[in-house]
């Protein structure tokens, strides 16, 4: 049998997990669809106040309890970034754009978001970013809710 | 506002280009004939189905095609009475182990045409195929095994295959 004769087909394993969000985390999806970006109140072990987004259900530093959930951002600075100059099926942009850490205002922690930036030449560590909200009655409480973030004044 | 949010679709998707290898090429175009087409050892001469291109007793290459028969006896079976979500056929069903005539390894099987408490260990079945129109190297192209009415195999004749 001739190599050419080997057989070849597309395989898709698949599992359609629903996860159960929780308080905090449903609390957070529940902003995002709302048009808000929600963080929790902590502390550092020494005491620091911090604003830990997206929300977790205990300070990933110190383990404890987080406290009230506050409106942080819209707005943020990228804290690092990478591009991605050929987008995948089911990332949040068909055409390149930067994965990036975004530390939205009044919170000490970054999140992971897209930002739509066009090339890497405007992309920067530092730069300020602002939300580009999916229209209201598209969300459907998914980080996409928040479709991605665009530089500041790049309209 | 809305009600809150309390669930989030989280899909896990992995998309491969499968790639059936020689030994399994050649097994699924004897799928496509009609036919089951094992390969055996040159060395220890076990007959392997489907065949992977080795022998994992003597780890050298199965070049010789053996064409094996369309009956087979069942060595060891499960009725499967859970639903499950992607669940195509219906329950109970059974999900046996058969030898096919000529090989020297049991592989997986439907068995259908027989009520789930009649099935024994020791049955001897037959492949049941689509209509040859249907065939394609594809194991759709295998319906099911039922019983073929021959007398049930000793269970010497298969317990080293358990």
């Amino acid at each position: 049998m001739a190599e050419s004769d080997v057989l070849r087909a597309p395989h898709v394993l698949e599992y359609p997990y629903l996860r159960s969000l929780g308080p905090v985390l449903g609390a957070f999806f529940t902003g995002l669809r709302d048009g808000r970006i929600l963080g929790a109140r902590s502390a550092d072990a020494d005491g620091t106040p911090t604003v830990v987004v997206p929300p977790t259900e205990y300070d990933p530093a110190t383990g404890r309890d987080v406290g009230e959930l506050i409106e942080v951002g819209p707005g943020g600075v990228v804290t690092t970034w990478a591009w991605v100059s050929e987008p995948l099926e089911g990332q949040p942009l068909d055409r390149p754009f930067a994965w990036a850490l975004v530390r939205p205002d009044g919170a000490t922690t970054a999140m992971l978001h897209a930002v739509d930036a066009g090339s890497p030449e405007a992309m920067a560590s530092g730069m300020r970013v602002v939300p580009r909200w999916r229209p209201a009655e598209a969300r459907t409480g998914t980080l996409l809710d928040l479709a991605c973030f665009v530089p500041e004044g790049a309209g | 506002m809305s009600e809150p949010v309390t669930t989030l679709p989280t899909p896990m998707r992995v998309e491969y280009a499968f790639t059936a290898g020689l030994a399994q090429s050649r097994y699924l175009q004897g799928i496509a004939e009609g036919k089951f087409i094992g390969q055996r050892c040159p060395k220890c001469h076990q007959v392997y189905v489907p065949p992977r291109g080795s022998c994992p007793t003597d780890g050298v290459a199965t070049t010789d095609d053996v064409v094996l028969g369309n009956a087979g006896t069942v060595t060891t079976y499960c009725v499967v009475n859970v639903p499950f979500q992607g669940q195509s056929i219906e329950i109970p069903y059974i999900c046996a182990q058969i030898l096919l005539d000529g090989a020297n390894i049991a592989f997986m099987g439907l068995i259908q045409e027989v009520p789930p408490d009649q099935v024994r260990m020791g049955m001897r079945v037959e492949a049941v195929w689509v209509d040859p129109s249907e065939w394609g190297p594809t194991m759709t192209s295998v319906k099911y095994f039922r019983p073929n009415g021959e007398p049930d195999a000793p269970y010497e004749s298969f317990a080293k295959y358990l």
